[in-house]
């Protein structure tokens, strides 16, 4: 069972990859081997002063996520994703969440080391 | 009588507004600079520093040995400062605001008290008064922990009796808040310019709702813009004290005096806010605050 989440905009494969993660609209999970998507709403992390990153990292840990694709990642939720052992693809913001699978698939998206963006809500 | 000199922005001169009301002060007097992501009080005060301590904060600390990972204390935290997740347990420190509530609720016991540094505290003389003061550590963002541990020696420095005046943070964040929500009168410093009106306006709006008694200080009076002058009558916010525009005061300023001491005319403009900061805090009846 290998599964993904990809932040987006909207719960289907053509909706439009979000560049936040902790503030993520929501995330389309994908089973990479059956290849069926699962829609989890981020809407509770929106609301958050603080922690949005963590809170999210919660809600896709739980979905037993292994990998995520996204666009810009925090220190603290980068932090969270490698302690829970979620690798990241950051840096994917203008595509879609298809395009984004797919460069992931072809093997073209490289494994973050290290969070991309400052620290701030 | 605690007083909270406070401004919408920074750099209109709340600073020396707070020194020179120290100085010009008529009875024992503790100057408390709140502004502690940059505080400057005491390059104006210079006082005479007689202690200081560190400011720390209690942040979890988790022994995994007895942690059954339920969730209780992830549950209760609601600055996600302490996450389960599965068999794993992670704490950010620099996300916890101290409030010990995930070590009441752990079943196991698993978690103990630990210690994160946010600044210092220290405390002194001035020529008039005493001088408090709280300073956050660089790249720290949790004020408002360490703004509490300066308003508890606050309390105990005033205990013997005597004024306070607070150098509140700028802005309308949570930190100013926090810092004039013990006064009991509120003084906003402004100036007459178009980005100093909009940022007064915001204060005041937020200020507004903790029914202190407020008045306003406008620093470099006379540079045109009027809308304040018409804001501060229709909301009936008097205006206690106008300090001009002048090149003699901005010098001073620039090498860190205080303008009370630039010339006779501006102490008698202090002396005077002064006497009207007493009867705002006590209409019709001294010796009680009004607001108690
Ligand atoms: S002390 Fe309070 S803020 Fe800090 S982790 Fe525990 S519950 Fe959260
Ligand atoms: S409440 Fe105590 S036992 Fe439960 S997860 Fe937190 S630390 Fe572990």
């Amino acid at each position: 069972m290998h599964k993904i989440a990809i932040t987006s905009e909207g719960p289907s494969l053509d909706d439009q990859l979000d560049p936040r993660f902790g503030r993520a609209a929501g995330f389309v999970v994908v089973d990479l081997e059956t290849m069926a998507t699962q829609y989890l709403d981020n809407g509770q992390s929106q609301v958050m002063a603080q922690g949005a990153g963590i809170q999210a990292t919660e809600l896709i840990a739980r979905a037993g996520v292994s990998c995520l694709l996204t666009g810009f990642v925090g220190p603290k939720a980068f932090k969270a994703l490698a302690a829970v052992g979620i690798k990241v693809g950051q840096n994917l913001e203008g595509l879609t969440v298809r395009q984004a699978v797919e460069r992931f698939q072809a093997g073209q998206v490289e494994m973050a080391q290290a969070a991309n963006r400052e620290a701030g809500r | 009588m605690i007083i909270a000199v406070a401004s919408g922005k920074g750099g209109t001169g709340k600073t020396t507004v707070t020194a020179s009301l120290a100085t010009v002060w008529d009875g024992p007097v503790l100057a408390v600079d709140l502004d502690v992501e940059e505080p400057n009080l005491h390059l104006f005060l210079q006082p005479t520093i007689e202690g200081s301590a560190p400011a720390q904060l209690t942040v979890p600390v988790v022994d995994e040995a007895r942690c059954t990972y339920c969730g209780a204390c992830a549950d209760l935290c609601q600055f996600k400062a302490i996450s389960v997740m599965g068999q794993l347990l992670l704490t950010f420190p620099e996300m916890c605001h101290g409030c010990g509530g995930c070590l009441a609720v752990c079943p196991e016991q698993a978690i103990s008290p630990g210690q994160r540094e946010l600044g210092e505290i220290s405390w002194g003389k001035t020529g008039g008064g005493g001088f408090l003061s709280g300073r956050l550590r660089l790249g720290e963002a949790m004020s408002p922990p360490l703004m509490r541990q300066v308003k508890a020696r606050l309390n105990q420095m005033l205990a013997a009796g005597g004024d306070a005046i607070i150098d509140a943070p700028p802005g309308v964040s949570c930190p100013a808040v926090n810092a004039v929500i013990d006064s009991d009168v509120i003084l906003l410093v402004t100036e007459p310019t178009p980005f100093g009106f909009h940022d007064f306006r915001l204060a005041w709006e937020a200020f507004a709702s903790l029914g202190k008694p407020m008045g306003t200080v406008v620093n470099r009076a006379g540079l045109g813009h009027e809308a304040i002058y018409r804001f501060c009558e229709e909301k009936g916010l008097p205006i206690l004290a106008e300090i001009p525009y002048d090149r003699v005061i901005a010098e001073a300023y620039a090498r860190g005096r205080i303008v009370a001491e630039v010339s006779a005319e501006l102490q008698e403009t202090f002396v005077s806010l002064l006497s009207q900061v007493r009867d705002l805090a006590e209409p019709g009846c001294p010796g009680q605050a009004a607001h108690a």
